[in-house]
């Protein structure tokens, strides 16, 4: 078999009867003699309008063979199997041509270029950022997004919530076998959509498969560059008695999106994911508070009460907060409700808790409701002394609970 | 979707806070036991504690339909879930009970296919989709989830879906009551009966609780203001000598309750003559099993279960929490040993189960908590 059949087998929008292969539609799995008498049938076919006879007579049969291989190597890389195999991430040809054809072609920028072994910047001035995360997220798609631009946002965010401008992120795919080549597509389309949204470049990146079953479609695994342009001391630690407690929006959304759209729940709503970057609002809050804000944290997995008991546990003071103040739309209030879900557990992929000084909170509000983001920005609580540590609320009937961390997931009640 | 604001309001609430307190005989104390787990949750969630007079005392009682599965029960789940070609289905709240060999959460880890599903019906839906396997839902709950346990046996006949069976579950509440009634320990002044478990009963079964052991009781739904308000009922029964069931929670429960409902559950499933209960021992006609029209659907009889009985661990106090006898953090081993990441009785494991709720949001001092939201 000449290399080329290797990585290049059928063009998947060959017709059938061209390709003699009329019993499948898995050219991955012809066996190899029809494949290679196939593949150059169709390499002679799409070469032709190239070779101008007269050159031909010059050339004995073995280097027109040679030539026309060489030719095919040249060509552009193309992924023509329709689902992942084992191939494409065994470093071979597979492996380059997925890498060619579907990540440089949507996240290309001159740091990636080179597909060397990682990116090279020139000097970057002011302090550097360096983040990582990992993405399983099931289903792959959602309202509103997917994993791809689930994996760029919530890495910028995590770059954002340290006061830096996002600059730089590494891609890593686990891919399961079997896997569609155009689910692929899509969500690379995504991510580089997403980079390209917030100014950012994918600069490098990896790609494994691992057999079917070993997986759930894809997991992606970034990490993420952000330069310290502005000074900033931003840490949780920080808080102190007085503090006002901000939210950036309604929360919820992603978390009750996602879970919803797991499908098996006869509940109909127009919910959406609210994933998106924060980082240009959280730029916009840091310039309107110089020295003002004492930590910015994204209120992903376990939401808002998470976030704010780490804030808690963290500066030793108790944060109280209001129930009736804390922004949540009402199809998310419904959803919740039904399932017995506090929205407070509940994960955002695209709003953010700040805590600033207690007498700059008007001047913060005003700063995130200036931003698209942030229109629906609200103080939720405030920093007090006792009980250090611990998150208490004012709920909507004016009575008082602890909020506490959850065990595990919010799994939903039965009654 | 409609909301639920208006019976949380925090004006109203406070004016029944009052006529509460008013309510109140000098020097007497008052102890209710709310019988459903879903009241507990909401005390604890809305913080409606703050709101009842100091001589009025919660006791959280056995209503938490997931709290009284005995371990033996859980232990025979996992058996069937590790069963080549069995697919088991079950609502999220279990996942995390403990049996005496772990969680359906370890089960899984071990390798058995044990899925989480809203509805039974979304457990008749995997088997539509899984031919080649067997599909066990286990179903838990009082009357409530009962009805729906039924219709989706009836669903699978009429659909011809062969490969699904029900690991039942079901407990009755009426029993449950008299168990508590008729133990020696028991305390309650009045009783806040359940609000969904009534919507498929009714109020009628609960009229032996003032009859024969003079106890008053009022149905009610789950907003802090029906709570608050089956209190106050309450109260205001005993100040004037009455003693009565009244139903507080009529937009929701017809007095009748649900004849459909019924007729479905008597379709499909017959009384138990025993069930254990989790801490309160074995209860007489206390659970529902599937009747031998439908023994197709029977897991039980389509699986050998062990059926071994596992004792509760001996520090386990639930038993007395489920009756009242204990408040949570009485029990000796409350947020050391036994804490919802660790739980040794299933009041601790599920968000309803008294234990889990006083320590997720009750367990520091009224006071210091009042005084640090008020500052
Ligand atoms: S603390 Fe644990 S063992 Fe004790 S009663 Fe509660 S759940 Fe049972």
């Amino acid at each position: 078999m000449s290399p080329r059949h290797l990585d290049d087998p059928i063009r998947e929008d060959a017709p059938l009867e061209d390709t003699g292969l009329e019993n499948t539609s898995r050219p991955d799995l012809v066996p190899g003699a029809a494949q290679a008498e196939a593949a150059v049938r169709e390499a002679c076919e799409l070469d032709q309008p190239e070779i101008p006879h007269g050159h031909m007579s010059g050339h004995s049969r073995e280097e027109e063979v040679l030539e026309r291989i060489e030719r095919a190597r040249k060509r552009r890389a193309r992924v023509r199997e329709d689902r992942i195999t084992l191939a494409h991430g065994a470093g071979g040809k597979a492996a380059r041509a997925l890498i060619e054809a579907v990540f440089l072609e949507a996240f290309g920028n001159p740091l990636l270029e080179p597909l060397g072994d990682g990116a090279v910047t020139g000097p970057v001035a002011g302090g550097l950022a360096f983040t990582t995360d990992s993405f399983v997220v099931r289903p792959l798609f959602f309202p509103g997004g997917d994993i791809g631009d689930l994996a760029v946002n919530g890495t910028i965010n995590d770059l954002a919530m340290c006061g830096a401008a996002p600059r730089y992120l590494s891609a890593g795919f686990i891919l399961e076998e079997g896997f569609p080549v155009e689910d692929l597509r899509s969500v690379v389309a995504s991510m580089a959509e997403a980079a390209r949204a917030a100014g950012v470049w994918i600069v490098t990146g990896d790609t494994k498969v691992v057999e079917n079953g070993k997986a759930d479609g894809c997991y992606i695994t970034t990490a993420g560059i952000g330069v310290i342009e502005r000074p900033v001391r931003l840490s949780a630690a920080a808080v102190v008695p007085g503090d006002s407690v901000v939210v950036s929006g309604p929360i919820g959304e992603h978390g009750m999106t996602v879970m919803l759209a797991r499908g098996g729940l006869d509940i109909e709503t127009d919910l959406t994911s609210d994933t998106a970057p924060l980082h240009t609002l959280a730029d916009r809050l840091l310039a309107a508070c110089p020295g003002q804000v004492r930590c910015l944290r994204d209120a992903t997995r376990g939401g808002v009460a998470t976030v704010v008991n780490e804030i808690a546990a963290a500066a030793q003071v108790a944060i109280v907060l209001d129930e009736s103040a804390v922004p949540v739309r009402p199809n998310v209030r419904g959803a919740c409700e039904l399932l017995g879900i506090d929205p407070l557990y509940v994960a955002c992929e695209g709003r953010m808790v700040a805590v600033v000084a207690g007498d700059h909170a008007d001047a913060a509000l005003d700063a995130l409701r200036s931003h698209p983001l942030g229109t629906d920005a609200a103080v939720i609580g405030r920093a007090g002394d006792d009980p250090a540590g611990l998150v208490l609320m004012r709920t909507h009937s004016g009575g008082t609970r602890v909020v506490d961390l959850l065990v595990g997931d919010p799994l939903p009640r039965i009654c | 979707m409609r909301f639920v604001d208006e019976y949380r309001d925090a004006d109203q609430a406070h004016a029944l806070a009052d006529r509460m307190a008013a309510l109140c005989r000098p020097g007497r104390r008052y102890q209710f036991m709310e019988v459903c787990g879903g009241h507990t949750h909401a005390i604890y969630k809305h913080g409606l504690e703050d709101y009842l007079p100091d001589a009025v005392e919660m006791i959280h009682g056995p209503g938490c339909p997931v709290c009284v599965i005995p371990m033996g029960r859980l232990d025979d789940a996992f058996h069937i879930a590790e069963q080549p070609g069995v697919i088991m289905t079950t609502f999220g709240d279990m996942m995390r009970v403990p049996g005496g060999r772990g969680t359906f959460l370890d089960a899984k880890a071990r390798g058995a296919d044990i899925r989480m599903v809203y509805s039974p019906l979304d457990a008749l839906k995997i088997a539509h989709a899984n031919p080649g396997r067997h599909v066990v839902f286990m179903a838990v709950g009082f009357e409530t989830t009962a009805p729906s346990t039924a219709l989706t046996i009836l669903r699978a006949e009429a659909e011809g879906i062969g490969n699904f069976s029900v690991f039942c579950n079901h407990v009755t509440i009426i029993p449950s009551i008299k168990a508590i009634l008729d133990s020696p320990d028991q305390r309650a002044d009045g009783f806040v009966g359940p609000g969904h478990v009534s919507a498929v009963i009714g109020c009628r079964p609960y009229e032996f609780v003032p009859r024969v052991y003079g106890k008053p009781l009022v149905v009610t739904g789950f907003e802090p203001l029906d709570v608050l308000r089956a209190v106050h009922q309450l109260l205001t029964q005993l100040a004037e000598g009455r003693c009565e069931v009244e139903n507080q929670y009529a937009r929701v429960v017809p007095w009748d309750g649900n004849a459909r409902a019924l007729s479905v559950i008597g379709r499909v499933m017959e009384l138990r003559g025993y069930f254990e209960w989790r801490g309160l021992g074995w209860i007489p006609h206390s659970a529902l099993k599937i009747s031998e029209r439908y023994a197709a659907y029977d897991a039980e009889r389509i699986f050998q279960i062990p059926g071994v009985r596992v004792a509760d661990p001996k520090a386990c106090q639930c038993g007395e929490v489920l009756k009242g006898v204990l408040k949570p953090w009485e029990c000796k081993v409350f947020g050391t040993a036994c804490t919802p990441e660790t739980p040794i009785g299933t009041c601790m494991v599920s968000s309803e189960g008294a234990c889990a709720a006083y320590y997720n949001f009750g367990r520091f001092s009224r006071k210091r908590v009042r005084e640090a939201t008020r500052r």
